[in-house]
């Protein structure tokens, strides 16, 4: 039992503690960083020098990225604002220049690719992007004409510059598709009616006048995007699967379109499959190439050439995954990739326009064992010294992994950009050594025998001995090696807890479906997990059943994966240390779930036992053996569970009968025309409080209010007239049903952003009357006297607590909110704030604390209350991540360490931030530049001289007798 | 304590957290039905109870809500006592800890026509029936309404709330409800209390203002000890020139040496701090 000391009269000398920041030697120390850009959509190997090493990306999240292709870091990296006004639409490179359509045709900008500055920016005129190319003229890339939905533009390269607008004729029932262009004075828009005609409009490059309209008849043709390329000089080729034939248009000729069934060709597609067509046009500024691909069936594709007008085959490939062209110089290789076997694929690459097979061209693409299946080829050929062609690759597979490759097979590195959407994690301990975990056991197993139990002893400390002895060498033969040679690798066998618990697995779960297993120290990835099947709106919950403190069970993690539409939920479960899926067989679950509750029970096997209930509200349990099932009888009673329903504005309170079925037990509805709920959220589990009041000046008590079922029920008013609207708080024990505390914030709205723990809530809303962001923090307190001070009930709390609210400005608008938390929760508490800049910022509770007076007195002083300031301060060195940002910051986890001074803390948006906290410093970890040769040194003078004048001292006294 | 708890917070906080709460007159009489609603203009719901041995609710009336609309809304109960067949059910559903629930239906205390008054469903509640009866029938009723004034919760609480196994003699004290009804209407929540900050720093400004004697730079008000000190120093200077540096010499040790103490000084401050309030705190056990 700790001595509580009481320290009073230096608030304000308290007040210049809080810094937090790091040292300039620290930096990268403690905390690493992980930047991704997000499943890529369009990426282009830089191709303008031979000896380049840069691939540009244009992702799904709005990113637009350079990444060096020898270490797969990124080189530079611009994030755009999410949603459809950062959407990236186009990516076409010329040299050195990348232009870029953003936003449904918003904005052209060019950007260059060695330094990623921006060249220029035009804001187009509004209207819905359809297409975008090169246009060249005389023999080189001029111009970039972008077609919207009523009009094509012409624009310089080099400046942007808008050269001529031309609305399209016939807009209102033309649907423009594609835009193309051969460098001979011409640019053709593409348009069709569907089923009808196709409409082919010219445009002189000059000055933008249309040299000829043409109509074709095509009744057959839904879509041109998606079914017709240009090929060999400006020939349309367009493919129907309905009559199973291709078509041809020559766009220079007034024509009609020659059919050209496939079966003359003696080719067949699969059935069911929509043919797909894939041309290849090298240089803006020249035809495109009059070989290009047929894909008939999901593993069989065609190299076809037209050659006057009529089509060739050139090769056959089957079986074939995936195709690609890629030129160098002035060749065109077409790559091809085939499965080989369940875990790997072959890539070879052809000559395109002879469809011979290049010699020494095949790499070897092993798949992962739990990954995706790859999904496009991105081929980087370069001319080696012999003029023969070599070739890099980047596959991406379904899981959004892109592996960069080089021949034979070498893997360069791997990206993981499903880790740019993180849902939810969880940090789980590391296990024990081996021989920790035998003397662990050693103890856990029951007594057999006395002799057997001493051989037992001796043998595991034998081996302990042994471990230390290697321990001890390990460190000597490091010590002797220069600290840049000494690798930290971490493999599975390396994983074991340190000493002060810092180091745990981070298992996060990303969008894709794909798990993932980090090392929290180092960042590296130590499993990968892929689920197939995941429904892309899918809500996922992560559960620790078993924890590694429990061998020789493994650990055991859970994941609920729910289809938000029919609510019908799959459980994965895995051991969270090394990622397998665990042999255990999950129930089925046939209804929808609507509540899933961990209980602090265990079954036999110490895995706590999974509540689900479904929409009967019936109640299944996981694991569901015999014991778990006859301790749920037991408990039944004092098992309650809430459920909240936002469509209908109802809570509802149930308890477990023993049956495993429900009854009602309490019922609050709030009116949905006039708010809406917006969360529900309780206290954390994990989570300990340890003094249960607070000293006041006059040395009495304050006791806290500790209801661990306390719900913070948050909602907003369905009026957005903001004199009208409100945010409202309710505060609502989870048992009873019982409202505790409700307010409404008048004049505000959301987005609400919320941290429920110990007795307070904090809770951050937009003012719209003082158009500011305000941070509020409620707190609950029994009083001077506790009302039953061994046990909370509550069944038995009949007392209403006090509570004390107070607001602030904060300068900035928030991202996320959280707490910290450690191990026994004596540190005092911090609130991490994901800013929308990156910072994280860790704002001291104690700035956020109802108490503090308006007005000075003694007492308040002596209590170490700052004095309110309705403005809440934000020092630069409160932010935990210098300079580390961490873009589009969605949320933070913190998890205790075994050091009661240390939380572990992890930001996750597109960038991964790991790093430690200490809200009260270090009080139990000695400094880094602690001087410990000094205080040995003095230890060991002073025994010394302690000896040598002992003896001496002898001396003396002897001689002294002689005298 | 010489200190009450309410005098303490309003010292020390700026905003106690006022829920409008309307304490009602209670009629605990024991008659039903007369005097409902003829003085006040208002109109009156069920408030319903079940208590049933094998826990099937089945509910039935307890007394009658009579409820005033308008800004100021009031809330009366009348209700009979139990019968002596409920009374033994009560103490049957008690002792083999069953629940004692209560209902009220969803209605608006603002609303000014009767349709829209009343929504479909019911706002339920409950405590341990054991409870019900040891507190002797004592219990505290809460509606809670939301802004625009409809009921969107119901609470019972007994007084005292535990439940003790005390003996409970049925005719006394089961006889008659002793209800507290009270109406929870949303508190608004305060927000950042600009004005008064801007006014205690204008009345610290003005304060220096008047009194010039603050404004005073650190040399004009120390004066008169300040050019005596010096003036010792050079004094002593003056006789020993060689004596007075190596002094400055050792006073520079002296400091730094104080300086490498500061930080340990910190960190014991933090230390501090953080365990000021140290309390022994059992694991609260929840009942869930």
């Amino acid at each position: 039992m700790a001595i509580s000391i009481i320290t009073g009269g230096f608030s304000v000398f308290l007040l210049c503690h809080f810094a937090g920041a790091v040292f300039e030697d620290q930096v990268g120390k403690f905390d690493w960083r992980q930047q991704y850009a997000g499943k890529v959509r369009f990426a282009l190997f830089d191709m303008h020098v031979q000896s380049s090493k840069k691939v540009l990306m244009a992702t799904e999240k709005n990113v637009f990225a350079s990444v060096n292709t020898r270490t797969g870091d990124l080189a530079w990296r611009h994030v755009d604002s999410t949603g459809p006004e950062g959407n990236i639409d186009s990516l076409l490179l010329h040299g050195q220049d990348a232009v870029l359509v953003v936003g449904d045709g918003r904005l052209l900008r060019s950007w260059d690719i060695n330094v990623g500055g921006l060249n220029w920016e035009m804001v187009l005129d509004t209207g819905s992007f359809q297409a975008a190319s090169f246009v060249g003229h005389l023999d080189s890339v001029r111009y970039v004409a972008v077609l919207k939905k009523a009009a094509i533009s012409l624009h310089y390269l080099s400046n942007g510059h808008q050269k001529w607008l031309e609305n399209l004729p016939e807009s209102d029932s033309v649907q423009y598709q594609a835009v193309y262009s051969e460098g001979d004075g011409e640019v053709y828009a593409l348009g069709l009616v569907p089923n009808s005609h196709i409409y082919i409009v010219a445009f002189s490059v000059e000055d933008g006048e249309i040299i000829k309209q043409v109509t074709v008849e095509a009744p057959w043709l839904s879509d041109l995007g998606a079914n017709c390329v240009v090929v060999g000089q400006g020939v349309l080729m367009c493919v129907d699967v309905a009559t199973l034939s291709l078509y041809t248009l020559d766009l220079h000729l007034d024509s009609e379109m020659t059919q050209i069934p496939l079966q003359t060709l003696e080719l067949e597609v699969s059935p069911g499959f929509q043919p797909v067509l894939t041309s290849t046009q090298p240089n803006a500024a020249q035809a495109p190439l009059s070989e290009f691909f047929l894909q008939l069936g999901p593993e069989h594709h065609l190299l076809l050439q037209l050659k006057d007008n009529k089509v060739v085959t050139l090769r056959d490939f089957q079986p074939s995954l995936l195709v690609s062209f890629a030129t160098t110089g002035e060749k065109t290789v077409a790559a091809v990739m085939a499965t080989k076997n369940t875990t790997a694929c072959t890539i070879i690459l052809y000559s395109a326009d002879s469809g011979r097979r290049l010699l020494d061209t095949t790499l070897i693409f092993t798949m992962e064992p739990n990954g995706g299946k790859p999904e496009r080829l991105y081929i980087q050929a370069f001319l080696k010294k012999d003029d023969s062609v070599g070739y890099r690759v980047m596959v991406q597979s379904e899981d959004h992994t892109l592996t960069f490759m080089q021949q034979p097979g070498r893997v360069m590195w791997t990206r993981e950009e499903a880790l740019s959407d993180v849902v939810t994690m969880e940090m789980v301990d590391l296990p024990l050594t081996g021989t920790q975990a035998e003397l662990e056991g050693e103890f856990g197993k029951k007594a057999d025998g006395l002799c057997s139990m001493v051989l037992k002893r001796l043998s595991s400390q034998l081996t302990l001995l042994q471990a230390w002895m290697g321990h001890l060498w390990k460190l000597f033969y490091d010590a002797r090696k220069p600290r840049s040679q000494v690798k930290n690798d971490v493999t599975m066998e390396t994983l074991s807890r340190d000493e002060f618990n810092l180091q745990k697995m981070m298992i996060m779960v990303t969008a894709s479906g794909k798990l993932f297993g980090i090392d929290s120290k180092t960042g590296t990835i130590v499993w990968k997990h892929y689920l197939e099947n995941v429904p892309a709106n899918a809500a996922f919950k992560l559960m620790v059943q078993r924890t590694t403190a429990h061998f020789p069970h493994p650990p055991q993690c859970t994941l609920l994966i729910k289809d938000k539409d029919t609510g019908l939920g799959v459980l994965h479960v895995f051991n969270p240390i090394f990622g397998k899926k665990s042999h255990i067989t999950p129930p089925s679950l046939p209804q929808p779930i609507l509540q899933s509750l961990l209980l602090p029970i265990m079954d036999q096997d110490y895995a706590k036992v999974l509540l689900l209930i479904d929409d009967q509200y019936k109640v299944s349990a996981f694991p569901s053996t015999k014991n778990v099932l006859q301790q749920l009888q037991e408990m039944a009673s004092s098992i309650f569970f809430y459920l909240a329903d936002p469509s209908q504005g109802r809570l509802a309170g149930y308890r477990l009968l023993t049956d495993l079925s429900t009854e009602l037990l309490w019922e609050v509805v709030l009116p949905v025309e006039v708010q809406k709920i917006l969360f529900v959220k309780g206290k954390r589990g994990n989570e300990h409080v340890h003094s249960q009041g607070r000293v006041m000046g006059d040395r009495s008590v304050l006791y806290k209010y500790l209801n661990p079922n306390l719900l913070a029920v948050v909602t907003e008013s369905t009026d957005p007239h903001p004199e009208r609207s409100f945010v409202g708080i309710l505060l609502i024990d989870g048992v009873t049903g019982r409202i505790i505390h409700n307010a409404v914030q008048r004049k505000a709205r959301g987005p609400v952003h919320l941290v429920h723990s110990e007795n307070w809530v904090v809770y951050k809303y937009w003012s719209s009357k003082s158009r500011r962001n305000e941070f509020s923090v409620l707190e609950l307190y029994e009083g001077m006297e506790l009302y039953n001070s061994t046990v909370f009930s509550s069944l038995d709390r009949p007392h209403v607590p006090q509570v004390l609210q107070q607001s602030y400005i904060f300068p900035t608008s928030i991202s996320t909110l959280e707490a910290t938390l450690t191990e026994k929760g004596i540190t005092s508490r911090h609130l991490l704030v994901g800013l929308p800049s990156g910072a994280i910022l860790s704002l001291p509770k104690m700035f956020l604390d109802p108490r503090r007076p308006e007005i000075v007195t003694e007492q308040s002083r002596e209590e170490n209350l700052i004095p309110y300031a309705p403005e809440m301060p934000i020092r630069s060195e409160w932010f935990i991540n210098y300079n580390q940002t961490v873009a589009r910051v969605r949320g933070i986890y913190t998890a205790p360490s075994g050091l009661e001074s240390t939380c572990l803390v992890v930001a996750y948006g597109l960038d991964i931030y790991q790093t430690r906290v200490y809200p009260s410093k270090q009080f139990d970890v000695l400094k880094d530049d602690y001087d410990y040769m000094l205080i040995s040194s003095v230890l060991f003078g002073l025994f010394f001289a302690t000896m040598i004048s002992k003896r001496l001292a002898e001396v003396k006294l002897l001689n002294r007798a002689w005298r | 304590m010489a200190c009450s708890l309410p005098t303490i917070i309003s010292t020390y906080c700026s905003v106690v957290l006022l829920l409008c709460t309307h304490l009602a007159l209670c009629n605990n009489g024991r008659k039903v039905g007369d005097a409902v609603d003829t003085e006040f203009s208002g109109f009156s719901v069920p408030l319903e109870h079940s208590f049933e041995v094998d826990d099937v609710t089945t509910f039935r009336v307890r007394g009658a809500l009579v409820l005033k609309p308008g800004r100021d809304p009031a809330v009366s109960l009348s209700q009979t006592q139990l019968s002596e067949e409920d009374r033994t059910k009560l103490k049957e559903v008690a002792a083999v800890d069953g629940l004692y629930r209560v209902r009220v239906p969803r209605v608006s205390l603002q609303a000014d026509r009767m349709t829209e008054r009343q929504a479909e469903g019911y706002l339920t509640a409950f405590v341990r029936a054991c409870a019900m009866v040891e507190s002797h029938l004592s219990d505290v009723i809460t509606l809670t309404t939301d802004v625009s004034g409809y009921l969107i919760g119901v609470s019972i609480v007994t007084l005292p709330g535990a439940c003790r196994g005390s003996e409970v003699e049925d005719e006394v004290d089961l006889e008659a409800f002793n209800t507290t009804l009270s109406v929870m209407a949303p508190g608004s929540a305060p927000g950042p209390e600009t004005a008064l900050f801007i006014e205690r720093l204008n009345v610290e400004m003005e304060k220096k203002l008047k009194n010039p004697q603050e404004q005073k730079s650190f040399f004009a008000k120390y004066w008169m000890y300040i050019v005596p000190l010096v003036l010792f120093l050079m004094m002593s200077g003056a006789q020993d020139q060689s004596g007075g540096g190596a002094s400055g010499g050792a006073g520079n040790g002296g400091l730094t040496a104080s300086g490498c103490d500061i930080p340990l000084g910190h960190r014991r401050g933090k230390v501090t701090e953080a365990s000021s309030l140290i309390f022994p705190f059992p694991d609260s056990s929840s009942s869930r």
